[in-house]
């Protein structure tokens, strides 16, 4: 009896600890943030306006290269509202209207949109046209009130356009297009209800309309001639005065109208500046009577008095940023004025009208690694004393944002994250020994009392404050954060390189900065003007030595936008953040292969082609060259001409035959070539293996207890062609003059393996390659929907190694070395399926052993990220599966790929800008970290074939324990019965 | 009657007549159209793959459309260099240029013509044997006005060529009259540690096939009726009953085990028991079927 029951109680325990392994499917709503974080960023500000009237005093709006437009808090610099416009709506301009709409001009001057200043609404928007392609200019004339109307005169397209601010209506609009009119400025003299309209015509010739802001009649037109040609933009000095450069740079002119006269006053820059060094550069400005001009590195402040006469009021070698002008009471303007000091910046707030009555001086400390402020914004506001005070909003050289009030720092924004280049990942430091005894205490006391309330949680017996300590706890659990190494490789290190040239370092865990570096080396200015940062790469990662040194990027830039300017490299430790070393190259750089091969150190050997496809070996040690030599005849590599439509496969020759001897560089040789006939093919996308993925195994076991061999080359390259006319838009051709093909093409010896057409269809190609299939996205033109096919490409020269007797007398090849140069023996399998969304990235899951099975990781135009099994892009699906196929897995044939709701990575979010996706192997096999970056960012963990080597993370370990204790008990106490009852009976 | 028959009849002389004739303008989908050429297809490329995947090159016989297409012989030059040399005339390729109706240029019956090595490419190829050095081919991008945009070149170490003569296999990938590409190498395979082995006759034993692209399968056009059949088939065959042991076996073992383990320990108890003392009157009815047996025992 005793036994039986304590075997019920058991089974009984048994069930209610199966029940707590329920898998589960996605996320439920608190795991939210749990192991995922999202980070909103706006990108490098380019226009900001602060909004003046009551209810606004506490925001900014401000315009960015990202083309966001955002509404900020000044107190914390959060964003209260946020809109990205499309890639190819460039935001040309921002202003506010009527005190509650905030205007904004876009897409090159075609669009003028409304958005409602407290919760960014669109209110309307007006698509301008116009007759040429010009500048466009966005002006909110203030002071002309019609009907408590706004007018915004926006000059756009060779045409001034009058829009109405309340419903976006043009009122009047004026065309400039018979003149080859190149428009400058559009100015409205303060006060009066007359608009300007200045510009060049024929480059010598200076013309000037004034018109009637209400109703654009064209009520004057001057004109003047300078033979001296004119260079860049005119700068406004004051209302009646202009001041523009001559063609060369070297003379300042002044134009200043009277009366209808228009008149030129010379003067040579030499004259100002001592000796003139170089051709000169109006900075833009808008401060009366004021403007700045920067020759070299030096920058001269210039007042304008009267009748063109020019007086000098300071000449400095500092980095100066200036603001725009504020009015801040009638008539009076100041504007703020930024000079770095060494690792101090001088923040000055002058009137206009005196230079040396300085309304505000403050120096601020300011981290190096943000570089140099860029741009300036200034807004006032009324002190508690009631004295005006003055605060700036700053944009540094990383694309940072800043606000600074009172000598403070108040807020900053990281907003250089919006412009991700290249992501890499490092591992954090192992874990030392030494953990102090107090953190363990209290470890194990917050650790009890954090599962005494989960306990609650399960047994239903939390109140609501229960529940939130919960999920905070869970949010800021300490063990995510930590800044070691954890077992299962979720925490790590993911080293990021903006446009900006600054590296950061972002936790997993949290997605907090650890440390950042603005690479100083790319900076020198001297030496490289208009640097691009490129690329990153692994240069040390330590396994042997993983306790005592640090792993190690490497950066790779080039100086300036053309391919053979030369390159940049920079060593960065990734614990610390230091630069470690740079090097300023003589070659260019066109590609980098990172060898497969590490000296004695763990450096990895990297292989740096230049534009004439020579290959300059890195590091530069003897060691290097050593293991280089080896290997030598087994390198090769590649390169795509796009515009060109060719693809040239190459190998190392010799040492480099130049005057200057370089051991580390060698020339190469061309050993194949691909020609694309350029009147039918064009090349829209290339995609190659990842070149850290791993495989578990070459077999697939299909259905019938059969084995397919996967092509496991390392060497493939996918390339997709279009037809050049089919290469614009969807919808710009027929589906009988467009077509695609896709190629697989071996890159050692150039052959094609696999070639397929699909005719009625175009680009823009997104494709993925993984073991050995390949994905990719196109647009279907006769089914006027998106397609995504999937080529399988497999081994048949191993077909006949399934024999089992071959295996045990040896006479399989599974040990003999692949050669490229056998004729392969391939075939491949393929299939389409329509899908719904278009796409902006496409990656795919990948993990430490390549065992779980795989997910695509779609980026949708939605900017969000879907999860897509690949089995559902199987070409082995057909409609009615077998018996034996669908226990292998194969789903029956649909025409298109569902798309599951609770499949979305990204669940309630949007990545917006969604530029690309990475995934990063964590130690376990089952997790995959996926990183999706774009204008905000976006992390999470995945497990495809959900966590099946670990225990989930709500798994209740209380309950398992009060399972063996309660088993235990139970033992004891039947044991104890069953003791009482023999000796019962033994009595009887 | 007899009126809808000449009509027909009528119809039908028609359309044969005007079937070979530049009028007709089909908007049929190019697929599987091996044998007869693209009718009047808009198409400026042809997509028509050549039935040549292996070798000698066969030429389908498109006998009706003779009068349509015209052929004619174009030929052009394969150059070779040893390693980095120059490159020098090595053979010839010739073959029938088919012109169709739709102004598509394809090549068919490809044949090849080596010359024979002279005693210094000999020495040159030996010298290549020798150090493992490339020996490289290339073809003109486009066959009737060569070399067109750049050559096509291809390369393979000299050492996978030699067998019993020197065996080459060329599948050129062509695009109308462009050569987009050629894949050159052995026929065979050629195992990596690539052993020095001279050629016991220094002629060539070429293969070539040409390629042209193949179609991609589309995607499946799933119609009610497929849909409503599969939704049938689902219906008509139901999955197989499985036995009660293949579902619920994953239960029943570690029950099986419990209950054998349960017995054991019954099984021991009484018999610990029963050795160490007398049985008593009364035991628990676990024990009963076990006394039987040890109390024989005892009786012997």
């Amino acid at each position: 009896m005793a036994i039986a029951m304590a075997i019920r109680s058991f089974l009984f325990l048994l069930l209610l600890f199966f029940s707590s392994l329920n898998p589960i499917l996605s996320l439920y709503e608190d795991q939210v943030g749990l192991m995922d974080w999202h980070q909103q960023f706006i990108g490098k500000v380019k226009q900001a306006v602060f909004h003046t009237q009551k209810t606004g005093r506490k925001r900014v709006v401000v315009s960015t290269e990202e083309n966001v437009i955002a509404s900020l808090d000044l107190r914390h610099g959060e964003i209260f509202w946020r809109h990205v416009l499309a890639t190819n709506d460039v935001i040309d301009g921002i202003d506010i209207a009527i005190g509650k709409y905030v205007i904004t001009l876009s897409s090159g001057g075609s669009i003028l949109r409304a958005w409602n200043l407290p919760d960014g609404q669109m209110v309307w928007e007006s698509s301008l046209q116009g007759p040429k392609h010009s500048k466009s200019l966005l002006l909110v004339l203030t002071n002309l009130k019609v009907d408590k109307d706004n007018v915004v005169i926006v000059f756009t397209n060779g045409r001034l356009h009058a829009v109405s601010s309340i419903d976006g209506e043009v009122l009047w609009k004026k065309d400039f297009e018979a003149e080859s009119l190149d428009v400058q400025q559009v100015i409205q003299p303060p006060g009066s209800d007359l608009v300007y309209v200045v510009g060049f015509a024929a480059s010598s010739q200076f013309e000037m309309y004034q018109i009637n802001a209400r109703n654009g009649e064209l009520l004057k037109h001057e004109s003047a001639a300078f033979s001296g040609g004119f260079l860049g933009e005119v700068s406004l000095v004051s209302s009646e005065t202009l001041v523009a450069l001559d063609s060369t740079g070297s003379i300042l002119l002044t134009i200043s109208s009277h009366n209808g006269k228009i008149s030129f006053q010379q003067t040579p820059i030499s004259n100002l500046v001592g000796d003139s060094l170089g051709p000169a550069v109006i900075t833009p400005s808008s401060v009366t009577g004021i403007f700045s001009l920067k020759v070299n590195a030096i920058t001269i402040f210039i007042r304008v008095i009267g009748e063109g006469k020019l007086e000098v009021l300071e000449k400095t070698n500092l980095k100066t940023a200036v603001s725009d002008a504020l009015s801040i009471s009638e008539g009076k303007q100041a504007f703020a004025l930024i000079q770095h000091a060494g690792s101090e910046i001088h923040l000055t707030v002058k009137p206009a009208d005196d230079w040396d009555g300085n309304l505000l001086k403050e120096s601020i400390k300011m981290d190096r690694q943000r570089g140099l402020v860029h741009k300036v914004f200034i807004n006032n506001y009324i002190r508690t004393d009631r004295s005006y005070g003055f605060r700036v909003l700053i944009v540094m050289e990383d694309h940072s944002l800043l606000l600074l009030q009172q000598g403070e720092i108040v807020w900053s924004r990281e907003d250089g994250l919006a412009s991700i280049i290249d992501v890499t990942t490092s591992e954090l430091p192992v874990e030392k020994d030494g953990v102090s005894v107090a953190k363990v205490e209290h470890n194990l006391f917050e650790w009890l009392k954090g599962h005494m309330l989960k306990l609650k949680g399960t047994l239903m017996l939390a109140s609501p404050e229960d529940m939130a300590a919960i999920q905070s706890m869970r949010l800021k659990s300490s063990e995510k954060s930590k800044m070691t190494r954890d077992h299962n490789g979720f925490r790590k290190l993911l080293i990021v390189l903006t446009r900006a040239g600054k590296l950061f370092a972002l936790h997993t865990g949290d997605g907090r900065i650890v440390w950042s570096h603005l690479l100083q080396s790319l900076h020198k200015p001297q030496a490289c003007q208009h640097l691009i940062g490129l690329n990153l790469y692994q240069w040390q990662v330590p396994h042997h030595h993983a306790m005592d040194e640090n792993p190690s990027v490497l950066v790779v830039g080039r100086c300036g936008p053309s391919l053979d300017a030369p390159g940049v490299l920079s060593f960065v430790d990734t614990y610390t953040g230091k630069e470690l070393s740079s090097l300023s190259l003589a070659h260019s750089v066109a590609q980098v292969i990172p060898l497969p091969y590490t000296d004695s150190t763990e450096q990895r050997l990297h292989l740096l082609i230049d534009a004439d496809q020579h290959a300059h070996l890195y590091p530069k040690t003897p060691e290097a060259i050593g293991i280089f030599q080896r290997e030598f005849s087994n390198i090769y590599w590649y390169s795509v001409e796009d515009d060109n439509g060719i693809i040239k496969g190459y190998a190392l020759k010799s040492k480099c035959t130049s005057e200057v001897a370089d051991e580390f560089c060698f020339d190469s040789r061309e050993l194949w070539s691909v020609v694309f006939p350029s009147e039918s093919e064009k090349i829209i996308a290339t995609v190659t293996r990842k070149l850290n993925e791993v495989v578990h195994t070459q077999a697939k076991v299909i259905a019938d207890q059969d084995v397919m061999y996967k092509y496991l080359s390392r060497n493939l390259l996918f390339v997709a062609t279009a037809a050049p006319k089919a290469s614009g838009e969807i919808g710009s051709v027929t589906p009988e003059e467009s077509w695609l093909v896709a190629y697989l093409i071996d890159t050692v010896t150039g052959r094609i393996l696999h070639r397929v057409t699909h005719h009625g269809s175009q680009g823009p190609v997104h494709a993925v390659f993984s073991e050995n299939w390949v994905v990719y996205h196109y647009f279907n033109l006769r089914a006027h929907r998106y397609e995504m096919s999937v080529i399988e490409i497999y081994d048949q020269s191993r077909a006949d190694d399934k024999d089992v007797w071959k295996l045990v007398l040896g006479k399989h090849n599974l040990t003999s070395p692949i050669s490229s140069y056998s004729r392969p023996e391939v075939i491949t399998k393929s299939q389409s399926y329509f899908f719904t969304h278009s796409l902006k990235s496409i990656a795919v899951t990948s993990t430490a052993k390549g065992i779980t099975s795989k997910q695509l990781l779609i980026g949708t135009i939605g900017d969000q990220v879907l999860a897509l099994d690949k089995r559902f892009l199987d070409p082995r699906r057909s409609v009615n599966p077998t018996q034996a196929e669908k226990e292998e897995g194969i789903i029956p044939l649909t025409d298109s790929l569902p798309i599951i709701p609770q499949s979305y990575v990204t669940h309630a979010l949007r990545v917006e800008g969604l530029q690309g996706i990475v995934t990063v192997p964590a130690k376990l096999e089952s997790t995959t970290l996926v990183f999706a970056h774009g204008v905000d960012l976006f992390f999470t963990q995945l497990a495809p074939s959900r966590t099946y080597d670990s225990l989930t993370e709500d798994f209740s370990y209380a309950l398992l324990l009060i399972t063996i204790v309660a088993l235990v008990a139970a033992i004891f106490v039947t044991w104890i019965l069953s003791e009482r009852k023999e000796l019962q009976e033994k009595w009887r | 009657m007899k009126t809808t028959e000449v009509i027909v009849a009528f119809i039908l002389t028609l359309s044969l007549l005007s079937f070979p004739s530049l009028g007709f303008q089909s908007d049929e989908l190019l697929v599987d159209d091996e044998e007869f050429g693209l009718e009047g297809a808009p198409q400026p490329r042809s997509p028509e793959p050549i039935p040549s995947r292996s070798q000698p090159v066969t030429t389908p016989t498109r006998k009706r459309h003779s009068d349509l297409d015209s052929d004619s012989k174009i030929q052009f030059s394969l150059d070779h260099a040893f390693g980095d040399s120059d490159f020098t005339p090595a053979g010839t390729f010739s073959a029938r240029l088919k012109t169709w109706s739709h102004g598509g240029q394809t090549l068919t019956k490809l044949r090849f013509s080596r010359n024979s090595f002279t005693d210094e490419e000999k020495e040159k190829f030996k010298n290549l044997l020798e150090s493992d050095d490339f020996y490289r081919i290339r073809l003109p991008s486009n066959v009737l006005s060569p070399p067109g945009r750049d050559f096509i070149i291809s390369s393979v170490k000299a050492r996978c060529l030699p067998r019993e003569g020197l065996d080459e296999h060329f599948v050129i990938h062509m695009e109308g009259i462009n050569v987009l590409a050629v894949n050159y190498g052995s026929p065979g395979s050629c195992p990596y540690p690539r052993n020095l082995k001279l050629p016991a006759k220094w002629s060539f034993n070429s293969h070539t096939v040409l390629k042209n692209s193949e179609q991609a399968p589309r995607a499946p056009v799933f119609t009610e009726e497929i849909l409503g059949g599969e939704n049938g088939e689902g219906e008509v065959v139901p999955p197989p009953e499985r036995s009660f042991w293949a579902k619920y076996w994953m239960y029943l073992i570690p029950l099986g085990l419990i209950v054998m383990n349960a017995i054991t320990q019954a099984m021991n108890l009484p018999e610990e028991q029963a050795t160490g003392q007398v049985p008593a009157q009364g035991q628990p009815s676990g024990g009963a079927m076990q006394r039987g047996p040890s109390s024989a025992v005892r009786r012997r």
